[in-house]
């Protein structure tokens, strides 16, 4: 009973820091001078207006989904995972270079060699601080806020100087991974008309499905949750927080690298100079805390998330609104979340009141006794 | 280039990029000594860097070379104003520290090119006009050998910072402020229980972390980028806080750190006039302050632990 309420009071505040954001972004447009209902129309005709747009946006949420589930595996076991841009990007590079270099080899070998290569760059890539936090103690909030810029410069590096003149088409990006390497699905194409749209959403669902057995299901899961409420008990009834901390952050990385495989094999088919960290990193660490790290919460705020950020380009065309109206609406959609304290009082407030109005016979006291024990 | 105006180009070079640095570090310090994490310190620079620029755009026919002096104070008082945010969220509404200064750092950045693209119709700023300059000190710089190396074509925001360190660290370890503030950061309820006003200092530190990191940010863009973008921050905030945990969380040793990591930061950008150090490639030595900061993390100073209290939220009935 109490779960339940809790599960309810999780999905209202995660709403109201939706709605709330949304009327703050309405009213930095008002103060500005634009008109919101344009503004969110043009969003929305954007994002879900045609097929094709449909596609772009269902293609904009597959990484999201897959970074924000890397963030709250790692999350799960009290391990702030901030290098999800980073692992991204190995993840991206690894895939894409695997997917030239051997280009000769038939689909069927060569799409899962550089997913898995991909994953696994992204996994070596999180397994550092995971390895430095459970054997020096390290904070990995400065660790990984570090590595996502070595693994940008890096990946520069291995652009200009690592990879085979014939892999690129200009100084600062390769040439198009062939047909055999894309994660592209005809069909799906076709229907979206030619939009972004690829394998990579069946790749994330089946994360969602496999990381919510894994955690609710198995002792790995289990593990990883002890570790993340109480490190020391989790050690003193015989699990190794150690290797949990790094099993974590190797499934968070191994993810969080998928992420990457898939803008790499199938949104954008190659690999270009990035000029700062991937925004799928910060966006997927939001959709998490967004989606209460559930596998349902995750799916649904990857597509809001998704829908702002594709609507978010047709607003300046339709509506004159800056495209980075988007990323405050979202960012304050990820205050209100991190200020859940305040939303919880207000809900807990409102009905305070409410019972008050209910139960007149009863007396004050009774009334605000009751309420004590239900919060507590 | 004969070694002496190697060295001072070395000098000259590390002091301008520290600046910024040394100043973020510092407000980094003075939030972490108070218990509040600032993961945010990045986000504060940006909007220090683009209110300094908009301010030094508009008013530099009227104010003259006293521009970017005024311009970091105004980049500080919004960076002050900015850190609000995070005050409030962490100290009253009980936020998770790092989850609001990733907002902060999220927030900075698309509300500063939005006004930007509001303000001026387009992505990025023009370039300003009064930036801070070389400087040479009127006697010093006629000394021979150390004249030309550190008091000759040098940069006179840098002397700012580090006589403004020495001051931090008078106020964190001379003043009554500090020691409270210092409690605040160890044992909040110990604090309380002394008649600390535990939340008031919560808020001090956070508010000069802001206004700091403001500054940090003013006098990157006034001397480094000249204009503002999207990409003029682009790790400063975090290097800075790295640099603060590096120096223990105490002003001098932040100073320092910022010293040496601005030194690792300049490397890249005039690593194609330094013998030797020109044949590293560029991406590296781009990467090159990053890998310091994890490496002395490991191996000096993993077991360096902040204020005991620190990041965690304070509620007065415990």
């Amino acid at each position: 009973m109490t779960l339940k309420k809790e599960l309810r009071k999780t999905v209202a505040v995660s709403l109201l820091s939706v709605v709330f954001g949304f009327i703050l972004g309405a009213v930095i447009m008002l103060v500005f001078g634009y008109d919101p209902i344009a503004g969110y129309t043009s969003m929305i005709r954007s994002s879900l207006g045609t097929t094709r747009t449909i596609g772009e946006t269902v293609s904009q949420a597959t990484p999201l989904i897959l970074t924000a589930l890397g963030f709250s595996v790692a999350n799960s076991a009290g391990f702030f995972n901030i290098g999800l841009s980073g692992q991204a990007l190995c993840g991206w590079v690894a895939s894409v270079w695997v997917a030239l270099a051997f280009n000769s080899l038939p689909a069927i070998v060569l799409i899962p060699l550089a997913i898995f290569v991909g994953a696994l760059a992204g996994a070596f890539a999180a397994a550092i601080p995971g390895v430095l936090r459970a054997y020096f103690g390290t904070s990995e909030v400065i660790v990984t806020i570090m590595l996502n810029y070595i693994f940008l410069y890096l990946s520069t590096y291995i652009v200009h100087n690592s990879m085979a003149k014939s892999m690129l088409s200009s100084k600062d990006s390769t040439i198009q991974v062939g047909s055999h390497a894309s994660l592209r699905i005809s069909a799906l194409s076709d229907w979206t008309m030619n939009s972004s749209i690829n394998g990579g959403i069946i790749i994330a669902c089946i994360a969602l499905f496999l990381m919510w057995f894994v955690m609710k299901k198995t002792t790995l899961g289990f593990e990883i949750r002890s570790v993340g409420l109480n490190p020391f008990a989790s050690d003193y009834a015989g699990i190794s927080s150690k290797r949990t901390i790094i099993v974590s952050m190797i499934l968070s990385g191994a993810l969080a690298g998928l992420a990457g495989v898939v803008q790499g094999l199938g949104t954008y088919q190659n690999f270009f100079v990035q000029g700062g960290s991937l925004s799928i990193g910060f966006d997927g660490m939001a959709v998490s805390l967004l989606g209460a790290g559930s596998a349902v919460g995750i799916f649904f705020s990857a597509i809001l998330f998704s829908i702002l950020k594709v609507g978010g380009l047709g607003m300046p065309l339709d509506a004159g609104v800056p495209f980075e109206l988007v990323n405050i609406v979202i960012a304050s959609i990820i205050f209100f979340v991190g200020v859940n304290y305040l939303i919880r009082l207000l809900l807990t407030r409102k009905k305070r009141r409410e019972i008050v109005a209910q139960v007149d016979s009863q007396s004050r006291e009774d009334g605000q006794n009751k309420q004590e024990g239900g919060i507590l | 280039m004969s070694i002496v105006a190697t060295i001072a180009l070395v000098v000259s070079s590390t002091l301008i990029y520290s600046t910024p640095l040394i100043f973020t570090a510092l407000g980094g310090t003075f939030s972490e000594r108070g218990g509040v994490v600032n993961v945010g310190l990045e986000g504060i620079m940006v909007m220090g860097a683009f209110s300094s620029v908009v301010f030094n755009l508009s008013f530099s026919q009227q104010l003259g070379v006293w521009t970017p002096w005024i311009g970091c104070f105004v980049g500080g008082m919004i960076g002050l104003i900015f850190s609000l945010l995070h005050a409030v969220a962490t100290i009253h509404l009980r936020a998770d520290h790092i989850i609001s200064g990733t907002v902060i750092n999220l927030m900075a950045p698309a509300l500063s090119v939005f006004l930007i693209k509001v303000l001026y119709g387009k992505g990025q700023t023009d370039n300003i006009s009064e930036s801070f300059g070389y400087f040479n000190f009127p006697i010093l710089a006629r000394i021979p050998v150390l004249g030309p190396i550190f008091f000759k074509n040098t940069s006179s925001v840098a002397y700012v910072a580090i006589v403004i360190a020495i001051l931090s660290w008078c106020v964190l370890y001379k003043t009554k402020f500090g020691l409270r503030l210092r409690s605040v950061g160890e044992n909040p309820q110990a604090a309380d229980t002394l008649g600390i006003n535990v939340l008031g200092m919560k808020y001090a530190g956070v508010l000069i972390s802001g206004f700091l990191g403001g500054v940090g940010g003013a006098v990157f863009a006034q001397s480094i980028s000249v204009n503002f973008s999207a990409s003029t921050i682009a790790g400063q905030g975090f290097i800075a806080m790295a640099a603060m945990i590096f120096g223990k969380w105490n002003p001098l040793g932040a100073m320092g750190a910022a010293l040496f990591f601005g030194f690792a930061q300049c490397l890249s950008i005039i690593s194609a006039q330094l013998p030797l150090i020109n044949r590293i490639p560029n991406e590296l030595l781009q990467s090159a302050p990053y890998l310091l900061t994890i490496l002395v993390l490991v191996v000096f100073f993993s077991k360096a632990r902040g204020p005991k209290a620190n990041g965690q939220v304070y509620v007065k009935s415990k």
